[in-house]
């Protein structure tokens, strides 16, 4: 690789920052409307003629409007912007709700707006007679809305509710089906992965927040940049704790097992899920902390676990696609595989590189989604073993479909071939550049992973759409509502990437960039195309799918057949997801289950109960003492006495009421008679 | 003339009106005993108010206060008494003891 090739790490050209105006000022209303909308929607949402859909569909729409708005605005002049309200004073620390709008906060605006527009409008006819679709409209808003406060928020307690909420909310759409008891176990699956891993990240955020003395993300990367020695020392452990919560998010390996199960949801679900809230959502933060990890005083050592991480879930779970019969399964683990991407280029320190893929994912996995969701509308089955030939049936559906695919194994030119390329660029000038031999084996395992990304969307897209229908039922093409929304995801899907050229437009890296004194910073970005990665990047991804034609489409007839051959020992271990599972539920569910729930079933009754027992035990004899002693012989005697003198009182003195008047008026007269002697007497 | 054989004659109409008050046994007389008190308290009101020459004269002023609110109490009580006396055909106050324990 020469010199000229690899012309990275140039000295970082600041754009011109402006404040952003009163578009930036009111960008608080970006998460606040649609959690309003959520609202409404709940309370009115059944009474409207199209039963609450056209309030989620307009907050998706305020978002858009507002996040391109924001988007093209930042195009032409970086914005940064950043407000808060003071909700709680705690102490030195503060509580406030906070909205940054910068190159960041701006792309995820955009993403959401975007892609949720696309999803919200499919997802009418999708869930059209679905019996509980308000509410699922309700649950939709609130999970975009969530997605919205978490990457507005400035600060850290903010991006906490936000994360939050956004696993409630999924919680709530992976179990809309709930009569399904498998789906509802999906749904508990996911909230308790995330659970487990936001540990992690309240620790992080605990140990970052107490150290700096403020939960700004403002002030904690001045502190970065300042060099803080306090912070630096336990920038280490703080770093690993909130990439630990970051990995629960995105789905990293090991806590990638709540995506795959998370398809109990329904695809409208998964579709967003997957391109723009939640999973992004990790990627998303260490983006947002990205200095924290990049300053070698600080977290830096983390970035090695974060690449060594990624680099495994890209390849180990791209591996298991390929053995998936149910088509959204494939794509989900396509998905965690993507997040490996991402992850491994924000470990290695590729800002732009990570969040482009990030940006060109969302359209495309978003528009996969929608297209596995009106085949599977279609055939009223998930798995690929009841489709088949589908490319007659669904003219639209196959064209976007196989539009998405390509870009997603990063074709030329669609986008993800400029976002995985940059990736690819950046660990290979990492490995040149501090990053060592782990760096260079990350590069070739990336490599293979873009290998097997072509490879199991070729098999997906020859099973579903070429070959024989092998189901039952009548397929047919999806009502416009739900095609529409695919073809604008296609659009996005193919020019997407256009975004980020690396030599001749790089609008992409300069958008995300409008944050001061990032500069300091070695952000690499390809200043000119690194065409021995891109050349190798595309040769891989092309024999992927040349492999995959040659399997499962060469013949028509026996593609089944191959499909249903098993590679001995390598299919069964892929088949089980690595026994992952299995170990988690040996090592983990089982044993809460079985002998620490009945531990502590025994404590409870036994111990917890005892103690509370013999309280009320002693509290019931306290109590009888105190009535038969002191409330019956002690209170009563006394109220009885009372009652008894006011009545003998009250049967003598009636008798002085003679009813004689004179009598009356010589008492009268008496009493004037003595006040006057003793006003004489005491004067 | 001094103030003081005035108080004397007060005095003395006021004790006949409240022997009159607390010994009679007909209700006209108890009230008339009443107006005796009055006029008992008039005459203090006016011999004062000679005495000590009120150039606003409130003495005698309050004095026609008195008479004018004798007379409609004279009035009432002698409409009660009437009422009475055709109910139970007595103003004897011996047997008007109905409001007792």
């Amino acid at each position: 690789m020469t010199a000229a090739m690899l012309a990275f790490a140039v000295p970082f050209r600041s754009p011109t920052l402006v404040d952003g105006g009163v578009l930036a000022q009111y960008a608080w209303l970006i998460p606040l409307v649609p959690l309003v909308l959520m609202f409404a929607i709940v309370f009115f949402g059944k009474r409207l003629p199209y039963r609450g859909w056209e309030l989620a569909e307009a907050s998706m729409l305020f978002v858009a409007i507002y996040g391109v708005a924001l988007f093209v605005m930042n195009a032409n002049e970086g914005i940064t912007h950043e407000g808060s309200i003071e909700i709680a004073r705690i102490g030195s620390y503060t509580i406030e709700w906070g909205w940054v709008v910068d190159g960041l906060s701006i792309m995820m605006y955009a993403v959401v707006g975007v892609v949720g527009l696309a999803v919200f409008t499919y997802a009418k006819g999708y869930m059209k007679g679905d019996p509980r679709y308000t509410w699922f409209f309700a649950a939709f808003t609130l999970f975009a809305g969530a997605m919205l406060v978490l990457v507005s928020s400035a600060n850290m307690i903010q991006l906490l509710v936000g994360w939050e909420l956004v696993g409630v909310a999924s919680y709530l759409l992976i179990g809309h089906y709930w009569e399904d008891h498998a789906n509802n176990a999906a749904a508990i699956k996911a909230f308790l992965t995330n659970k487990i891993a936001d540990v992690g990240l309240v620790i992080g955020v605990i140990i970052v927040g107490v150290t700096v003395g403020s939960f700004r993300f403002g002030d904690i990367l001045s502190a970065v940049f300042e060099g803080d020695s306090a912070l630096a020392q336990v920038a280490f452990w703080a770093g690993l704790a909130i990439f630990i919560g970051a990995m629960g998010k995105s789905a990293q390996f090991p806590f990638h097992v709540w995506l795959p199960d998370a398809m109990a949801g329904p695809t409208p679900v998964s579709s967003l899920m997957h391109a723009a809230t939640m999973v992004t959502a990790g990627v998303y933060l260490l983006g947002r902390m990205f200095p924290f990890y990049q300053s070698d005083l600080f977290a830096a050592d983390v970035k090695t676990w974060i690449i060594i991480i990624g680099s495994i879930t890209l390849f180990a779970m791209g591996l298991i696609a390929l053995v998936q019969d149910d088509l959204k399964r494939v794509l989900a683990y396509s998905t965690v595989s993507q997040l490996g991407y991402m992850t491994v280029a924000m470990g290695a320190g590729a800002y732009t590189a990570g969040l482009f893929h990030l940006f060109t994912h969302a359209f495309f996995k978003g528009l996969l989604f929608l297209c596995a969701g009106s085949v599977i509308h279609a055939v009223h089955s998930n798995n690929m073993s009841d489709m088949g030939g589908l490319r007659k049936a669904m003219p639209w559906t196959y064209r976007t479909f196989l539009a998405g695919s390509l870009a997603l194994a990063g074709i030329f030119p669609l986008a993800g071939f400029w976002s995985k390329d940059e990736i690819l660029a950046s660990i290979s000038y990492d490995a040149g550049h501090g990053g060592g031999a782990i760096a260079s084996v990350v590069l070739w395992i990336a490599i293979a992973g873009a290998f097997v990304t072509a490879f199991y969307m070729a098999r997906a897209v020859y099973l579903t759409f070429f070959g024989e229908y092998q189901g039952q039922a009548h397929p047919h093409e999806s009502p416009r509502v739900m095609t529409y929304p695919m073809i604008g995801l296609a659009g996005l899907s193919i020019v997407g990437g256009f975004a980020n050229i690396p030599g001749l437009f790089t609008g992409f890296t300069e958008w995300l960039a409008a944050r001061p004194s990032w500069e300091l910073l070695d952000l690499h970005h390809a200043e000119s195309l690194n065409f021995a990665v891109a050349a190798i990047g595309l040769g891989v991804a092309l024999a992927g799918i040349a492999a995959g034609t040659r399997l499962w489409r060469r013949d028509a007839a026996t593609q089944r057949e191959r499909d249903r051959f098993r590679v001995p020992v390598l299919y069964p271990v892929l088949e089980h997801k690595y026994f992952i599972d299995d170990l988690y539920r040996v090592a983990l569910t089982n044993p809460i289950k079985g002998p620490v729930a009945r531990f502590i079933d025994w404590t409870n009754t036994y111990v917890i109960d005892a103690v509370v027992n013999a309280f009320g035990a002693v509290a019931k004899g306290l109590a009888r003492v105190v009535y038969g002693g002191f409330d019956q012989r002690g209170i009563d005697l006394a109220v009885n006495a009372v009652a008894g003198g006011t009545n003998e009182a009250g049967e003598m003195l009636r008798r002085t009421t003679t009813g004689r008047v004179q009598q009356y008026a010589g008492a009268l007269f008496g009493g004037a008679v003595l006040l006057v002697v003793g006003l004489l007497i005491f004067t | 003339m001094l103030v003081s054989q005035f108080l004397v004659l007060a005095a003395l109409l006021f004790s006949i009106g409240v022997y009159g008050v607390l010994v009679r046994r007909n209700a006209v007389l108890v009230l008339l005993s009443i107006e005796l008190m009055l006029t008992a308290v008039s005459i203090n009101l006016v011999a004062f108010g000679a005495h000590l020459q009120d150039t606003l004269l409130s003495g005698q002023v309050f004095a026609l206060f008195v008479i004018t609110i004798a007379a409609a109490e004279v009035g009432i009580g002698l409409a009660i008494v009437v009422m009475i006396f055709r109910n139970r055909s007595s103003v004897n106050l011996d047997e008007l003891d109905l409001m007792r324990w």
